[in-house]
């Protein structure tokens, strides 16, 4: 594959509640990103939004941000998917060679509806939607699954959860940083077993913009491209029945075919840094197991190890994770941008020190269904 | 709109010219790499007979009929396809994260999946996702597929939602009320007629009545016809609109050593173009054209290396929302001067038979399953190039252009042909 | 909902999307409801090629894509693979008031999970592996709720 880098990345500070619009939160992030890659909007040949109907509240919400991300003005098209797919059909437009510089902006706010009847979308209306299913609840019976057939405790998931909100404190943008103990996560309410509250990601407000570029531009244009080596996307079956939930097949199938393009053969040595979705605590072990960090079932041991601490083997999301703020579309995109800011030795007191080569991941739909991977390397 | 900075031109040695668009800007003096992308073709077409209502079909199982004639018409399997894009516009059938749940209709177990959405130009985006799917090397077969089942839904109430809520929403919700503005000021700046548009409307019903078994609506209708039946929104009449179907649409596209393995004759894509310039009605109202459609397919002629389309294109199939459009947009593709859609439509140039026939499929005003609308001009089209269109095959067609439209007045266009090189 | 002008802070405008829908079941899942409505039966169906028995059966295999014609009763009974306990509110779309159980059972003669509700059955002591049978309403509609939930067998 020829050299497509990210030159800039933008992101607002994850919220709560955001009182800005939607279209202010593109508009801050595509001014940030274009700052952050030292170019204008004339510089943008193309453009991808990532916005979704139900989230925003209407019918083709990509309307909302086409002026707000200059979309306008160059061809642009909509993914309705987490920001890491958004991020594949920029890199497929550049590698066209149709375009050389695309803008990828995702947005959401979670704060204006209820999440609860977003998520229970997203399950078939002829079957499983009549059961009342959404994010968190068909989430937990993937937890219980997963856990059960390996053996993985709440405490281990619990360690995610305090290593990230942990992770959060040294990154400006997150919404959640704290300092809490495995006792307090096992304590903290119980949303649907055995996914308590601080098991989960949080409602979140924000948006997230990146800039690609060719190699050619690149290479002139920006000190510190961050290259995309490898991606790899890849979806389960629908049906939560359908599937086995504690299988991560289409994750491996996805990290393969990223590693396959990026010559990583031995992800555990080779990968310095993570950013994964981890939308419930359980998620980052699933998740490492599927990446090839550890044999399957073994994502508990790994944690107990401390392999994916600040400071250990390879750090898992420095950032904080979208246990620490979860814009739905923006968190993948998220990943990405932190991935990008660690490859260029400014993730500031997040810093993974002499990180080389990262992974950056989103999901799609529910209990992870589909996944996108990126290999980046400085 | 030039760009002050130099363009360097780049040639290559594929079916098109990729020299920069007209309207966009690129800052940079680099150097060109050698490889710009991969030739693509459209191998493989396939659609349901579209109606107003396919009760005997969820959405999953109207996927796969379409799916299954467009992977027979190319003598391929699921297995031989490299991943998947959809589309549809939610609201319609309130299946949030569609990508998802249509991978049960086609059997994308452990398929790379993507969805593109873009209100009506979505089934137009899907394609030219496609496109960026193969042409960027990193896919080789790629199936693009577009659905709606309105049927099942109350579809103004959905398109209303498309206003910007604060300020639009409350008066001008609805298609219909756009396109109806814009045509007034069409009728009152050049002296369009009612009438006219109604020879559009007579035109493409009576395509689908005659030529083709997939259009929802195959009855042939009079000019009377259409100006006895009543306003719907001024100028505007009920047989000016197009009505709502159900219906899908997969169309297959593989880089150019695959597709020339899979089929004798590749429908191959020439040029691309694309604006989605506005974001509020109001915008486009100085306007009695439409804009982004002139801005997208000169982009797309540009990249074709097509400089006369009238003369050069052989067959159209145009995402027409309504009548009026086929009377007010053919300047905007390059077809008529300023103003002289009505004298274009009344020569009847734009019959079957004619220099350039429109819409041999029956186009907009026969069928719009609006997700799968737009992705249909781009697959008519390309069994037009392909020879497979049947009765409404245009003789001979080796360049056809294909658009959609959507949203707040956006467009899509694309350039598909026989030949390897059109200039 | 009004927006005041001459107000610096900011404003929210609150509203609703009420849309009507009727989804088609399409010719495989109408029988299926209508097996659970008239006859309080349930019905998988197998796919020609991996020979996987699937239970909402549908008309393709989603890892194959062959057609699948031939339909397999079931019994009501079957093996717990999973399940949750749902303990939060979400308004209009719960069936039932949380606490309420979540499960994926393997109906016996099916090789995929069914997911449905659990029943008659104590909330803290629910566990992967349990023996569950089906329960049918009284008076029926033809959906997925004709089955009131899966109770311990």
């Amino acid at each position: 594959m020829e050299g497509v880098a990210i030159i800039g990345v933008g992101q607002t500070k994850y919220l709560r509640v955001n009182p800005n619009s939607h279209d202010e939160m593109a508009f801050e992030v595509t001014n940030k990103a274009l700052g952050d890659a030292g170019l204008t909007i004339e510089d943008i040949d193309n453009s991808v939004t990532c916005t979704n109907d139900f989230w925003d509240g209407r019918t083709i919400s990509c309307m909302t941000v086409t002026d707000a991300t200059g979309s306008s003005r160059v061809p642009t098209t909509n993914v309705e998917g987490d920001g890491t797919y958004g991020v594949l059909m920029g890199l497929m437009r550049i590698l066209s060679g149709h375009h050389n510089t695309t803008l990828v902006v995702a947005q959401s706010k979670g704060s204006i509806s209820i999440p609860g009847l977003i998520t229970n979308a997203i399950f078939d209306p002829l079957y499983e939607r009549m059961l009342g299913l959404d994010a968190v609840s068909s989430a937990a019976l993937q937890a219980r699954s997963y856990m059960t057939k390996y053996g993985i405790t709440d405490e281990q998931c619990a360690k995610v959860s305090v290593k990230n909100h942990k992770n959060a404190k040294n990154n400006p943008y997150a919404q959640l940083p704290l300092d809490i103990t495995v006792e307090e996560v096992l304590r903290s309410r119980m949303l649907a077993d055995p996914i308590k509250l601080l098991d989960a990601s949080p409602v979140s407000d924000g948006a997230c913009a990146l800039i690609l570029a060719r190699e050619s531009v690149a290479k002139t244009k920006c000190e510190k491209p961050v290259w995309i080596k490898g991606v790899g996307h890849c979806s389960d079956t629908y049906h939560l029945g359908d599937r086995d939930l504690s299988d991560v097949g289409a994750l491996a199938s996805a990290a393969k075919r990223a590693y396959r393009m990026a010559g990583i053969k031995n992800p555990r040595e080779e990968i310095h840094v993570a950013e994964i979705y981890d939308a419930f605590s359980y998620m980052e072990l699933m998740w490492m197991e599927g990446l090839g960090f550890c044999e399957r079932g073994g994502g508990g041991s790994l944690v107990d190890s401390g392999f994916s601490e600040m400071g250990g083997p390879l750090p898992v999301n420095p950032s904080g994770g979208v246990l620490s703020a979860h814009p739905v579309l923006v968190a993948g995109l998220a990943r990405i941008a932190e991935a990008v800011l660690q490859l260029r030795g400014e993730a500031g007191d997040r810093q993974v020190e002499g990180a080389k080569v990262a992974l950056a991941h989103g999901i799609e739909g529910a209990c992870g269904q589909g996944h996108c991977v990126y290999v980046l390397q400085k | 709109m030039e760009s002050k900075a130099h363009v360097d031109k780049a040639t290559v040695c594929t079916s098109f010219k990729n020299e920069r668009a007209i309207g966009t800007l690129v800052g940079f003096r680099g150097k060109e790499h050698g490889k710009m992308g991969n030739r693509v073709g459209i191998v493989g077409v396939g659609q349901t007979h579209h109606r107003s209502k396919i009760p005997q079909c969820n959405g999953q199982e109207l996927i796969g009929i379409a799916v299954r004639r467009a992977l027979e018409s190319a003598d391929l399997t699921m297995k031989d396809i490299d991943a998947v894009v959809i589309g549809n516009m939610d609201h319609f059938e309130s299946i949030n994260y569609v990508d998802m749940w249509s991978v049960l209709g086609f059997g994308g177990y452990m398929k790379p999946v993507l969805k593109v959405t873009t209100g009506g130009t979505t089934g137009s985006a899907v394609g030219h996702a496609a496109f960026y799917h193969v042409a960027s090397g990193l896919f080789d077969v790629v199936l693009a597929i577009g659905w709606e089942q309105n049927s099942e839904s109350d579809t103004t109430a959905a398109i209303v939602t498309h206003c910007e809520p604060l300020i639009e929403r409350d008066f001008y919700g609805g298609a219909i009320g756009g396109l109806a503005a814009q045509y007034s000021m069409y009728m009152d700046k050049y002296g369009a007629t009612e009438e006219d548009a109604a020879l559009v409307s007579v035109r493409d019903r009576g395509n689908a009545a005659r030529y083709n078994p997939h259009a929802h609506l195959r009855t042939e209708i009079t000019v009377e016809d259409v100006m006895k039946s009543p306003y719907i929104s001024y100028p505007l009449r009920l047989l000016h609109m197009c009505p709502r179907s159900d219906g899908a649409c997969a169309v297959l596209f593989a880089r150019e050593e695959k597709a020339k393995k899979i089929t004798p004759k590749p429908a191959w894509v020439a040029g691309l173009g694309s604006s989605h310039r506005s974001t509020y009605l109001g915008d486009e109202m100085g306007l009695a054209g439409l804009h982004s459609l002139e801005i997208a397919s000169k982009q797309a002629y540009k990249m074709a290396g097509i400089k006369d389309p009238f003369k050069q294109i052989d067959v159209a199939e145009m995402y027409l929302p309504a009548a009026s459009a086929g009377v007010s947009w053919m300047e905007a593709m390059g077809f008529c001067k300023e103003g002289g859609g009505p004298a274009f439509i009344r020569s009847g140039v734009t019959e079957m038979g004619g220099e350039l026939p429109i819409n041999p499929s029956g186009g907009v005003i026969a069928t719009n399953c609006i997700g799968a609308t737009g992705l249909i001009r781009i697959g008519e089209a390309a069994l037009q190039i392909m020879g497979s269109a049947e009765k409404r095959q245009v003789p001979d067609a080796k360049i056809a252009v294909a658009t959609g439209f959507g949203g707040c007045f956006w467009s899509d266009v694309m350039i598909i042909s026989s030949l390897i090189r059109l200039d | 909902m009004t927006v005041e002008l001459g107000d610096t802070g900011t404003r929210i405008h609150q509203s609703r999307i009420r849309l009507r829908y009727n989804w088609w079941l399409g010719q495989v899942m109408s029988g299926f409801y209508r097996e659970i409505k008239e006859r309080c039966k349930i019905f998988g169906n197998k796919c020609p090629e991996c020979g996987l028995v699937y239970v909402p059966p549908k008309e393709n295999c989603p890892k194959c894509f062959a057609k699948m014609t031939e339909f397999v009763e079931l019994a009501g009974t079957g093996t717990l693979k999973t399940f949750t306990v749902v303990r939060y509110p979400v308004p209009f779309i719960q069936p039932r008031n949380p606490p309420f159980a979540l499960g994926v059972i393997q109906l016996d003669g099916a090789d995929t999970g069914f997911t449905h509700l659990l029943g008659e059955i104590d909330l803290e002591k629910i566990e992967i592996g349990m023996r569950v049978k089906a329960v049918f309403r009284d008076v029926r509609e033809g959906n997925l709720l004709d089955i009131m939930f899966f109770k311990p067998a």
